[in-house]
């Protein structure tokens, strides 16, 4: 293999493990297709892309977070707090149009995110007790909001439910939403200094504070982002069901993070893309509609889900550990 | 000869109780490489850390072509075109070599998006004038240390410093290596900007610099122009005090061989180690921070593995690698960094000294509160270990408390052999002339100690040998009749080889 072919091949490795969760998904597809040909039917597949737009937002704003070497567990209840605000200002007589509602549901969890950052950076105390700590706390707050109370489909303006369930050319316009945030997470992360920084930060944190990046504030913004698309995912999840209590969103973040972790985001920060957080998303959604059709037992599905994860983690180790062999033993020098 | 650009008046630093630097002064000027030099510990690292704006100086202050200056950040300092190249390179492993060197700077396109291009290309120039083939590319994980300050360069060079700022980067390098750094840093400082370079090899210093400052004990000694010094002088400057009467070693009967080191060798650590230890001597190793002393130990104690060579301990050979092997066979090591490896903070000081024998004081696996608390008041009370219980825990006690209790915790075992690192940095006057004294008696009692030291009066003080240390190799075992500062610093520094 000459230098440039391997170099090409190394610098694609990432794009390679994307493409293998992509194998895994369209495997996955063929088979339960072949066992009933309804699986791929336009209901059917609509259902799929609604029940996966949800987790692969999520899983973008978890992907920020993640390759900082954090985490936020309190997706899920901002999720929930989003989505319950969202339905109490559609619900009631206040009239405001959508597009403003759906703005407020964003910055409510932008807040969260906000809160989660600065106890995070500022405090520095580490993000999975603090993300710990403010699931039961946003929880919480959502709980004493809505007091047991329930808000039915049948408050809510016609308008925003029709948006949870239209579609073009057969796709749903919720999912449209998610692969337009999914882009542009991409391409910042990808082609902005700030992004690149949360890169550098999960990659070395010591380096990157040498370096001059202003590490706490990067982390921070990490944390408004995540918190802001689980506060989208909250407007979208109730446009989607239209019927909301305080326990949307109830034990979502852990579906999260393993979309992430089998997406091939290193969970120690540092390496990994939106894109293959958001087809971890699609393919653990998958599962969990492709295992019942092909009439397997619902604890194997958790088993299946569980195995995925510790596939993933090991094959991304195996790989880092293969990869730094091979470029340590070719030094790539002239 | 021009005037100062970067400048440096009065400064001291402080971490805790332990003074760093104390009213240094320092003037690097324009088209000049200044070098820096002092024993472990004068302050070079914690000077090299205010220039790079990690910490700020308590008092003092910075001036910039005769502006103040004030670095509050990393970012500030790159801001002021000061550059520093570390001991240890500081890359992101997952990142690609161009990226690591861009960071932060990268070349920006239409809607502030980053130019890949024009940051591979811009790579690929600095390599070029560097003389270095690697590709922009790849990522960095994976490169030799001596690749990673090559990086490191390039990253200087990117930003056109008016300041290069270099803390021994020649540590890892080869000699053509060296050759191509100090190739960068004379166009640079051709070029005007101001060089300041630490290092321990002289050679290299004489080579590259006009001027030298010693530092020593965090504070500044003396500067002068390289041509009016002489190798001698400047270690002279570096350790010049006075080695007081506080380390008292009484004359002991030296017996037989209890330690046996023999070719020990860990590749990129330290080769072909031997020597011997016997009972009632006490033999210091001595070198500078980074010549693979504490890894000797480490490997010897079965911390960690060793490709070549055997350990023996009273004639019988030890396992590599198992520790367990090496407390059953007497060893003790007490680790130079007591908060992370010495001690369990949290724990009371009856449990962290009773550690290594939880299993001997225990009736039927259960541990008995009174077997360990009689255990742990005997040896505090031998080691006057000063607490207000012996539930305390431990992470309330003084710093040289701490270091008597890892002491007692090992001295309990009853070792044959006791391997001490560093066993005084960081504690008081009072009580480091108590471990002193301590260590003698213990020698007296017929053990052989192992002092790993970087403090030159305490090995020259203490030690019935001193074994040096440089680069992985043992350069020098000097009795104690004939070790005095310039011949275990001339072993350490690699002179006269």
């Amino acid at each position: 293999m000459t230098r440039v072919q391997r170099q090409v091949i190394l610098s694609k490795l990432g794009v390679f493990r994307e493409l293998g969760i992509l194998a895994a998904l369209v495997v996955l597809i063929a088979v339960t297709a072949l066992s009933n040909s309804r699986f791929l039917s336009a209901q059917s597949v609509k259902d799929l892309l609604l029940g996966s737009t949800v987790l692969a937002l999520l899983a973008v704003g978890q992907t920020i977070v993640v390759i900082t070497r954090n985490v936020d567990l309190s997706v899920g209840s901002v999720l929930g707090l989003s989505a319950f605000a969202t339905a109490t200002l559609l619900s009631g007589d206040s009239g405001l149009p959508v597009p403003v509602v759906a703005v407020v549901g964003v910055l409510i969890g932008a807040v969260c995110g906000l809160v989660n950052g600065t106890l995070i950076a500022a405090a520095r105390v580490p993000a999975l007790v603090v993300t710990l700590g403010t699931m039961y706390v946003f929880r919480g707050i959502d709980y004493t909001w809505a007091t047991g109370k329930q808000i039915n489909a049948a408050d809510m303006p016609t308008g925003f439910l029709k948006l949870g369930t239209a579609t073009v050319l057969g796709v749903p316009v919720l999912t449209m939403f998610a692969v337009v945030v999914l882009v542009i997470a991409a391409y910042y992360l990808a082609s902005y200094r700030g992004g690149r920084e949360l890169y550098a930060i999960g990659s070395e944190p010591d380096a990157a504070r040498l370096s001059g990046i202003p590490v706490g504030k990067r982390v921070t913004a990490a944390f408004v982002a995540s918190g802001a698309l689980a506060g989208l995912a909250g407007v979208l999840h109730s446009a989607r069901f239209g019927t909301v209590d305080a326990n949307a969103g109830l034990g979502l973040e852990l579906n999260v993070v393993a979309a992430v972790v089998v997406g091939g985001v290193a969970i120690f920060g540092g390496s990994g893309s939106v894109y293959g957080a958001a087809l971890g998303a699609v393919l653990l959604t998958t599962i969990g509609s492709a295992l019942p059709v092909l009439g397997i037992n619902p604890f194997w599905q958790r088993a299946a889900v569980g195995a995925l994860i510790i596939a993933a983690i090991s094959l991304d180790r195996a790989l880092v550990v293969r990869l730094s062999k091979a470029l340590r033993a070719r030094r790539n020098r002239g | 000869m021009s005037t100062a650009l970067l400048g440096l008046d009065g400064v001291s630093k402080s971490y805790g109780a332990v003074a760093a630097l104390r009213d240094v002064r320092l003037e690097l000027r324009a088209g000049e490489a200044h070098a820096l030099v002092g024993e472990n510990g004068a302050g070079k690292s914690t000077l090299v850390k205010i220039l790079a704006g990690v910490h700020q100086p308590d008092t003092g202050v910075l001036t910039f072509d005769g502006k103040p200056l004030v670095l509050g950040n990393p970012a500030d300092a790159r801001a002021a075109g000061i550059a520093v190249i570390y001991q240890e390179p500081t890359l992101f492993p997952d990142l690609t070599v161009a990226e690591n060197i861009f960071m932060g700077r990268q070349p920006r396109r239409s809607l502030g998006r980053i130019d890949h291009a024009a940051v591979r290309a811009r790579t690929r120039d600095l390599f070029d004038r560097l003389g270095v083939a690697l590709d922009p590319d790849r990522p960095a994980r994976g490169l030799s240390i001596a690749d990673q300050q090559l990086v490191e360069i390039a990253k200087a060079l990117s930003f056109d410093a008016r300041v290069l700022v270099m803390d021994e980067p020649t540590a890892a390098l080869s000699g053509v290596e060296v050759e191509r750094l100090f190739g960068v840093a004379r166009s640079l400082r051709d070029s005007g900007a101001a060089v300041l370079f630490i290092s321990h090899r002289f050679d290299e210093i004489f080579a590259l610099c006009q001027t030298i400052t010693v530092l020593r004990d965090g504070q500044w000694v003396s500067t002068d122009a390289a041509a009016d010094l002489t190798v001698d002088r400047v270690v002279r400057r570096m350790v010049g005090r006075e080695v007081s009467s506080l380390f008292p070693k009484q004359d002991t009967k030296v017996r037989d061989v209890r330690l046996d080191v023999r070719g020990l060798s860990l590749a990129g650590w330290f080769q072909d180690v031997s020597f011997t230890v016997r009972g009632g001597e006490i033999v210091a190793l001595a070198g500078l921070v980074g010549a693979g002393r504490s890894e000797v130990v480490r490997a010897i104690f079965g911390i960690d593995r060793y490709d070549a060579g055997e350990v023996h301990v009273d004639g019988r050979r030890l396992r590599a690698g198992d520790t367990d092997a090496a407390i059953a066979a007497g060893l003790a090591l007490v680790p130079e960094d007591r908060r992370q490896q010495g001690l369990v903070m949290e724990l009371s000081v009856e449990r962290n000294q009773t550690l290594p024998r939880r299993w001997k004081l225990s009736t039927a696996g259960l541990l008995t509160g009174k077997a360990e608390r009689a255990a742990a008041r005997t040896w505090s009370e031998r080691l006057q270990v000063k607490t207000s219980s012996l539930r305390a825990p431990v992470s309330t006690l003084s710093g040289g408390n701490q270091q008597k209790v890892v002491l007692a915790k090992w001295l309990a075992t009853e070792p044959g052999v006791l391997i001490v690192d560093e066993p005084t940095r960081g504690i008081d006057v009072g009580t480091k002339a108590e471990v002193h004294r301590l260590l003698s008696a213990l020698a007296a009692d017929g053990v052989a100690v192992l002092m790993v030291s970087s403090e030159l009066p305490e090995v020259l003080g203490m030690a019935d040998r001193v074994l040096v240390m440089h680069e992985g190799r043992l350069t020098a075992d000097i009795p104690r009749a004939s070790a005095d500062e310039e011949s275990v610093m001339q072993a350490a520094t690699g002179v006269g080889r």
